[in-house]
């Protein structure tokens, strides 16, 4: 089945016609369905933005109504220099950095395990799928108690038959989280979101042109050569997808960090910092600036993502 | 994705006739099987460990180290769901089906016209149109959530599912729009065109025509609305909070407001990721393009 961007526009589209009464009511018929959903999602998407880039200007504490007065860009400033906020900045790119190479990394190896036929492959693959299936809060706290946990967590619990297994008796048990908050919350996220990229990447794998793999074969290309200058360079696009929408999912991850370790001991990133610096601390103003910070730098990889997906979008119409 | 899964090795009765090769492949293959089904199982072992802790008792959910051995009760279950007296689940998660169902319908009459006009009746400038839309999905939600705070708290309308549902309208209509056009275009023009010299009318095409092509799609799509508005936490933590709160804002008080049984924490966890699972596996074949944004088929 082919997508519709490589058919003959015309086939497509009725005449509209360029002049004339007639033309532009019809152009606005042509409109009219979609309307409905763009005059929605620009209301409840854009204006809250557009707010927040209002309520930035402002020094407005809730808890002090009265003192609240337009500040200019200092809320910027104090985002800049507050070393909790900063601190926070360098959190979210070493989170999500961190994050999306392990996933990518992981997601390559099982969906190329996963490429090749052997019994019960459906089976395999739906259980790679369950830990992205498992809704994220729980997966939060299944990791932050039953796995963690330094009393009776299965990674301690492991480490005592392992020690009983060799005769060991006080084998040492560790406090997972506090010992290793970051990592802690990193390993929860890789376990969360390999499945993903896995998808992404086999979806990649299982587009390959057969023809291309079988002349490969014929003239005896070994499977890392066929691999290194055949699949690598197919799968770069959906390897620059997976990187790009991984890290605009995990830039804005709360779920995790809130949960297993409530942005102490150096986990807090943006999304929890500015939850927190709202919610609880009731600074609306500085909250509004990190908030628009997070957007800026969201914006960077997004324009990156948005072009990934127009080249995928139009290699797809090309191939049709 | 799916032909590949049905493409199990159909050959098993002939492999004496192989040549020594194809027989050293065919070891090979069957090793990397058995590594992936390894794999497999030590990847989702937490998952499964959720289940287990989930159908023991307290006592032997806490034991260090852990007890494979102990019996299996519906205890921690029966907790959950009130049994030792304490607060039932019931009202969260029915907040929750809620939220979800009314959000999925709405996006589903935003997103088909839509859809519509981006794929077959179609609108100039389309393709600027349905960045725009992705544009959208990409702004972090943390961003605008003081502004729909302080809206909701002046409108009223805090701790009201029906905010939740325009939210989570507004946070899956675009990957809604973005899927269901790529399925919308998959129906041939030429159907479509032969049905309206045959004077079908527009219902009648889309009932007739698009519906059959089109739906598995369209299904699919539903079942990836629910998942995500299903598993949303930071708006509904934020603006719910006694009436209206959902069943994830009830899994994190859950754990703070009784203290720990993990027992019973597991099968809650279960019980809350039971419906994701399902819509999941349901929808496995479409997920990837529902969460790549419609980009890879």
């Amino acid at each position: 089945m082919t997508t519709s961007i490589s058919r003959p526009a015309l086939s497509r589209r009725p005449a509209v016609a360029r002049t004339g009464k007639s033309g532009r009511a019809r152009a606005w018929v042509t409109r009219a369905p979609l309307l409905p959903a763009l005059v929605f999602l620009i209301a409840v998407t854009q204006l809250p933005f557009v707010a927040t880039l209002v309520i930035s200007l402002f020094d407005w504490n809730s808890l002090s109504p009265d003192k609240r007065h337009f500040t200019g860009l200092s809320n910027y400033a104090s985002v800049v220099t507050d070393p909790a906020l900063r601190d926070s900045v360098i959190t979210t790119v070493v989170l999500t950095v961190a994050v999306v190479l392990v996933t990518v990394v992981l997601g390559l190896l099982f969906a190329l395990l996963l490429d090749r036929t052997f019994f019960g492959r459906g089976m395999v693959r739906t259980l790679l799928i369950t830990p992205f299936l498992i809704v994220p809060i729980s997966a939060a706290l299944l990791w932050k108690h039953a796995l963690y946990n330094p009393e009776y967590g299965l990674l301690n619990g492991a480490l005592t038959w392992v020690g009983d297994l060799f005769g060991i008796e006080s084998m040492s048990q560790p406090d997972w989280i506090s010992g290793m908050p970051l990592l802690a919350v990193e390993a929860a996220l890789v376990w969360q979101w390999t499945p993903f990229m896995m998808l992404i990447l086999l979806a990649g794998l299982q587009s390959r042109p057969a023809e291309m793999m079988e002349a490969a074969r014929l003239d005896g290309a070994s499977s890392w050569q066929t691999f290194r200058y055949l699949t690598l360079p197919h799968l770069r696009r959906y390897l620059e997808l997976g990187v790009l929408l991984g890290s605009v999912y995990i830039v804005q991850n709360f779920d995790a960090v809130f949960t297993i370790t409530s942005g102490g001991l150096g986990t807090a990133n943006l999304p929890y910092t500015i939850y927190e610096t709202f919610y609880r601390a009731h600074e609306y103003g500085l909250a509004s600036a990190a908030g628009v910070v997070v957007v800026i730098g969201t914006m960077i990889i997004a324009t990156f993502a948005l072009r990934v997906v127009s080249s995928l979008f139009r290699e797809e119409a090309n191939r049709a | 994705m799916s032909a590949a899964t049905t493409t199990e090795p159909a050959a098993t009765g002939r492999t004496p006739q192989l040549p020594p090769a194809a027989r050293k492949a065919g070891r090979r293959s069957a090793a990397l099987g058995v590594v992936a089904w390894i794999v497999g199982l030590a990847f989702c072992l937490p998952a499964l460990w959720m289940v287990l802790t989930s159908l023991h008792s307290e006592a032997d959910a806490a034991t260090n180290p852990p007890s494979l051995a102990a019996s299996l009760t519906l205890d921690g279950y029966r907790q959950f769901f009130g049994g030792g007296g304490g607060p039932t689940p019931w009202p969260p998660l029915i907040n929750s089906l809620s939220a979800s169902l009314f959000s999925t319908v709405l996006v589903l009459v935003l997103a088909l016209p839509a859809a519509y006009a981006l794929s077959i009746r179609r609108v100039r400038k389309w393709t600027d149109v349905m960045f725009f839309f992705l544009s959208t999905k990409m702004l972090p939600v943390v961003a605008g959530l003081l502004p729909v705070y302080l809206f909701a708290k002046n409108a009223g309308m805090l701790d009201n599912i029906w905010l939740l549902v325009i939210l989570y309208t507004s946070m899956n209509l675009p990957i809604a729009v973005w899927m269901m056009q790529s399925f919308l275009a998959d129906v041939p023009v030429s159907i479509i065109e032969a049905a309206q010299v045959d004077g079908a009318r527009l219902p009648t095409v889309l009932a007739r025509v698009v519906a059959p092509v089109a739906g598995p799609g369209i299904a699919a799509t539903v079942l990836i609305c629910f998942i995500f508005s299903w598993n949303e936490l930071l708006f509904a933590r934020v603006l719910t909070g006694v009436v209206a709160q959902t069943a994830p804002v009830y899994l994190t008080g859950f754990v703070t407001s009784q203290g720990l049984f993990l027992a019973q924490l597991c099968a809650a966890s279960v019980i809350v990721s039971l419906p994701v699972l399902a819509a999941g596996y349901a929808a496995q074949d479409k997920l990837v393009q529902g969460l790549s944004l419609g980009a890879v088929k």
